[in-house]
């Protein structure tokens, strides 16, 4: 079989997942997105285990590997997603905006304006 | 000896401290009542007591024992020419010492009266405490930089002391004027110093006057002009005198302290100081007597037409000043030393005797004063004493001072005038011989060292000769003249004002009176002393000239007494009321331009310096602003960023390579 | 075209519809469901290439737990069952002109790279017992590992979805929900 198939199968489905985690808001669909991404990944390692045809199987195992790995990433983001949930009352990815400079900040950076050069009295 | 005058000189001055650090509470802790409980007046006045003392024995000692006595505290190495941070006393030192912790003294005393109440006293005093201790300073320098400290510090002193009230913006302007323009001076003084010890590779005075042979006369000459500078300045000579008039804001005793003993004294001084190098520079006793000549008359007209009692003397300080430098540039230089000393009497006799008058009738405007002859008799009688020694009235100590340097004027107008004496001007150590010196003379002999023994007139073109000669006699007449209706107008006539006429209070009224013994008598110290010896011509010729001034402003008031004499001078009263304009002068040459260049800098400075400068923090914190806004905190965008450049990055280097 | 290339051709296409389906689809639960048919059809694609286990082990853990897993991640943050407007972020057009990039590159730099490449496809290479000859017998101790790590993700998912954790309260008192 042409190796190219699956390859760019692959990279179809990763550049979907990029699009998926770049473009939603859901943070749930974002999970969803990165687990596209892991999938394409594990395509590719089981296309390579196969035409490298290794003896220890070392690409499927991995497959193996991270299937669990991304479970665990799902339960793992998922609590998170629970936790954000519970605390903002939404799951919004562009509304969680903590690590911007804060109004706050923002204003204790204006007291340091260059003033205005007081008029000399004559 | 060296130690007297230093503890001197040390004396005023850790009482200038002790008074600004410790003296309003001394006063707290000593209560209050009497002046002997005024605890900053006891800081003040007790150490200026112990200096007079102390300067009156290092006179004495100098007296017996002639002869210049230095020592150094300390050698500054400084790479080049080393500086000997050291006094040295000698006749001319002490003499003045003596006079300058007299009058200190006197202005200390009176100043606890006339200052009573003002809350800012502690400092006042203080500061004149400094002032005397800067200027025992400069009398007793042995090095040029060491002098140029107390020149220094006088400044700053009289700035502060000129601006005690600066509540009122017309004193603290006096006050920025006189340092302003006295620091004009100073500049060409300190340059002047700074060239004088580099060519003479030192820059003590006994040193360098040993020195003034080696040097080329032109570089004299500009020494002698950029010293003269400061001289000007400090001694309020044409062009720089127009300080001295406003300084009449401050106190009055900061007047009598600054034109009788302290910084207008300290040019003449240190004129006579350097006396070799004056002398020696071709042209600057030419330089000296014409600056002298202009401020003698010019500020002499002026005294005749100004309305203030304080204005009159501060141009009659200017004009006698003038005459001492006139009395130095034609080579007397124990006449004009003798004439300071006299001048230092009768004119802080003047100023004190004058504040009394100023603090009963609450002005210092002569058309509000009058009649106070009966009410107040011992300020009159000082007074009239300080008038008659201003005037030159025989045989009070102006007039011997005055007569002598007539005399030396006419010597040089008139080199083969029989009268001349060959040895007036003759240099110590062999001026009279051990067998002549008597009195007075030791103390007044110029320059106790024994270093140079040249005989020297300087070297003065006629026709300057003539002009000072001319000039000193106009002057004679003119000083008469106006010291004659200040008298009048203040002690005679009808009283011009609502006021009490009594004496102020004791202690103002005796100073002035304690002060009015030395201005009496002190001209007879100069009989021992032959080239100070008046003589039978200028001594007719100088009470003629007195008797033409004073008569002819006595008649102009007999027969009008409630008018000012100075009415006759008609539409040039004004201009000399205004001393020539020099001062609407400067403000038009100097001033003005100088405020317009002020205002095109601040303006440049505003709009070309600070706008860069706020520009680029502007432009930087707009760009920021820019670059903040994908710092957004969506972490999405900032995902797409860094996928985007890993897109980028990966094209250019696998596919596009 | 082989057979097998064709076969996998197709399920490619499955997978990546259904996946463009998850990331455009305007509905949450049917994202989840979407994403089923994207899994079951790259549990296709393992089969044709001869990794069975693996190819089951996708189908039992993607389909079975993980989905589970998300579609109780939608109900509890009560996300709405209809349609939904704004499931799109403001960036999308930069999201798809980056995800255009990306596949763009991946894409050329797969085909330049393997454009004549040819792998050998034999039954049985991906079978349970090879597979699990190699697991415990190569890869026991990273299999281990993964043990532990996934005892630690446990912990970690427990730990931070129960609510009230504080020192108020003494140890299992707090209601875990995870």
């Amino acid at each position: 079989m042409h190796l190219a198939y699956p390859t760019v199968v692959a990279a179809l489905l990763f550049s979907v997942g990029v699009y998926g985690v770049l473009a939603r808001r859901n943070a749930i669909l974002v999970l969803m997105s990165v687990e596209l991404m892991l999938n394409a990944v594990n395509l590719n390692l089981v296309t390579f285990d196969m035409w490298f045809r290794d003896r220890l199987h070392g690409g499927q195992v991995l497959t193996l590997f991270t299937i669990v790995i991304a479970a665990a990433e799902v339960g793992l983001g998922l609590a998170i997603v629970l936790l954000v949930y519970r605390n903002r009352e939404m799951v919004d990815v562009d509304r969680l905006r903590s690590l911007a400079e804060s109004d706050d900040a923002a204003e204790a950076g204006e007291v340091g304006e260059v003033g205005e050069v007081e008029e000399a009295a004559p | 000896m060296i130690w007297l005058a230093s503890l001197t000189i040390l004396l005023p001055f850790l009482a200038a401290f002790a008074g600004m650090l410790g003296g309003p509470s001394l006063g707290r802790l000593l209560g209050s009542g009497g002046p002997l409980r005024n605890g900053p007046a006891l800081i003040a006045c007790a150490p200026a007591a112990v200096s007079l003392v102390l300067s009156a024995i290092v006179a004495f000692v100098v007296w017996q024992d002639p002869g210049a006595r230095t020592g150094a505290l300390t050698v500054i190495d400084t790479g080049s020419v080393p500086i000997r941070v050291g006094l040295q006393v000698d006749g001319l030192s002490a003499v003045v010492a003596l006079m300058v912790c007299c009058v200190a003294l006197a202005v200390q005393v009176y100043s606890v009266a006339y200052m009573d109440g003002d809350r800012r006293y502690s400092s006042y005093a203080a500061f004149v405490s400094l002032f005397t201790a800067a200027m025992l300073l400069v009398v007793f320098a042995g090095d040029l930089l060491v002098l140029y400290v107390g020149w220094e510090v006088m400044g700053i002193c009289s700035y502060f002391l000129i601006g005690h009230h600066w509540e009122e913006r017309a004193n603290s302007r006096a006050a920025v004027k006189a340092f302003l323009v006295t620091r004009l001076g100073d500049v060409g003084f300190l340059i002047g110093i700074i060239v004088l010890g580099l060519s003479a590779r030192t820059f003590e005075i006994h040193g360098v006057l040993t020195r003034v042979w080696t040097m080329p006369g032109s570089t004299l000459t500009i020494v002698a002009l950029l010293l003269l500078a400061g001289v000007a300045g400090k001694s309020a000579q044409f062009p720089l005198h127009t300080w001295l008039p406003d300084a009449m804001a401050g106190p009055t005793p900061i007047s009598a302290l600054i034109h009788a003993a302290t910084m207008v004294a300290a040019g003449i001084y240190v004129v006579a100081r350097l006396y070799g190098v004056f002398a020696a520079a071709p042209g600057a006793p030419a330089v000296l007597g014409v600056i002298a000549v202009i401020s003698m008359v010019g500020a002499a007209l002026a005294a005749l037409a100004q309305d203030d009692l304080k204005r009159v003397l501060a141009y009659s300080t200017i004009s006698q000043l003038a005459v001492m430098g006139v009395a130095l540039a034609v080579g007397a230089k124990s006449a004009a030393i003798f004439h300071l000393l006299t001048h230092g009497a009768f004119k802080a006799l003047l100023f004190l005797a004058a504040g009394c008058v100023i603090a009963t009738t609450g002005s210092t405007l002569l058309a509000k004063h009058g009649g106070l002859r009966r009410g107040m008799p011992i300020t009159f009688w000082s007074m009239t004493v300080g008038f008659a020694a201003l005037a030159g009235v025989p045989p009070f100590s102006g007039w011997f001072s005055k007569d002598s340097v007539i005399e030396a004027a006419q010597h040089a107008a008139f080199p083969t005038h029989p009268t001349a004496e060959a040895s007036w001007f003759a240099y110590a150590p062999l001026d009279n011989g051990p067998a002549a010196d008597t009195g007075v003379d030791r103390l007044v002999r110029l320059h106790g060292g024994p270093v140079w023994t040249y005989s020297s007139t300087p070297d003065l073109p006629h026709w300057t000769a003539w002009l000072i000669y001319l000039g000193l006699l106009l002057t004679v007449a003119l000083t008469a003249a106006y010291a004659m209706r200040a008298w009048l107008m203040v002690f005679f006539g009808e009283q011009r004002g609502t006021y009490e006429v009594r004496e102020p209070s004791k202690i103002m009224t005796w100073t002035a009176a304690a002060v009015a013994v030395p201005a009496a008598i002190l001209g007879f110290f100069g009989l021992g002393a032959g080239e100070l010896r008046p003589h039978l011509g200028p001594a007719l010729i100088g009470v003629g000239l007195l008797i033409v001034g004073a008569g002819a402003v006595f008649l102009l008031w007999n027969r009008d007494p409630a008018a000012d004499p100075a009415k006759a001078l008609g539409a040039l009263r004004r201009v000399f009321a205004r001393g020539f304009y020099v001062d609407e002068l400067y403000a038009m040459a100097i001033v003005r331009p100088v405020q317009a260049l002020a205002r095109g800098v601040v303006w440049f400075d505003r709009r070309g310096v600070d706008a860069a400068v706020v520009g680029s923090g502007r432009g930087a914190r707009r760009l920021g602003g820019l670059l903040r806004i994908p710092q957004n905190g969506n972490a999405q965008a900032y995902l797409t960023g860094l996928l985007a450049g890993v897109a980028v990055i990966t094209a250019l280097v696998v596919i596009f390579r | 075209m082989s057979g097998q290339e064709i076969v996998f051709t197709l399920l490619g296409v499955v997978a990546v519809g259904s996946g463009i389906m998850v990331v455009t689809t305007r509905r949450l639960v049917h994202a989840a469901l979407w994403l089923v048919l994207s899994f079951g059809a790259l549990a296709g694609g393992y089969v044709v290439l001869t990794a069975e286990f693996v190819a089951w082990v996708q189908v039992l853990i993607y389909v079975g737990a993980v989905v589970v897993l998300l579609l109780f991640g939608i109900m509890l943050t009560r996300a709405p069952i209809g349609d939904s407007a704004d499931l799109d972020s403001g960036n999308r057009w930069a999201a798809a002109a980056v995800a255009a990039a990306t596949a763009a590159v991946l894409v050329t730099v797969m085909v330049m790279g393997f454009r004549d490449e040819r792998m050998p496809l034999r039954a049985g290479g991906g079978s349970a017992g090879e597979l699990g000859a190699s697991v415990f017998r190569t890869w026991v101790l990273p299999f281990e590992v993964l043990s532990v790590l996934l005892l630690a993700s446990l912990v970690g998912a427990i730990v931070l979805s129960r609510t009230g954790i504080g020192p108020g309260r003494g140890p299992g008192s707090g209601e875990g929900d995870g």
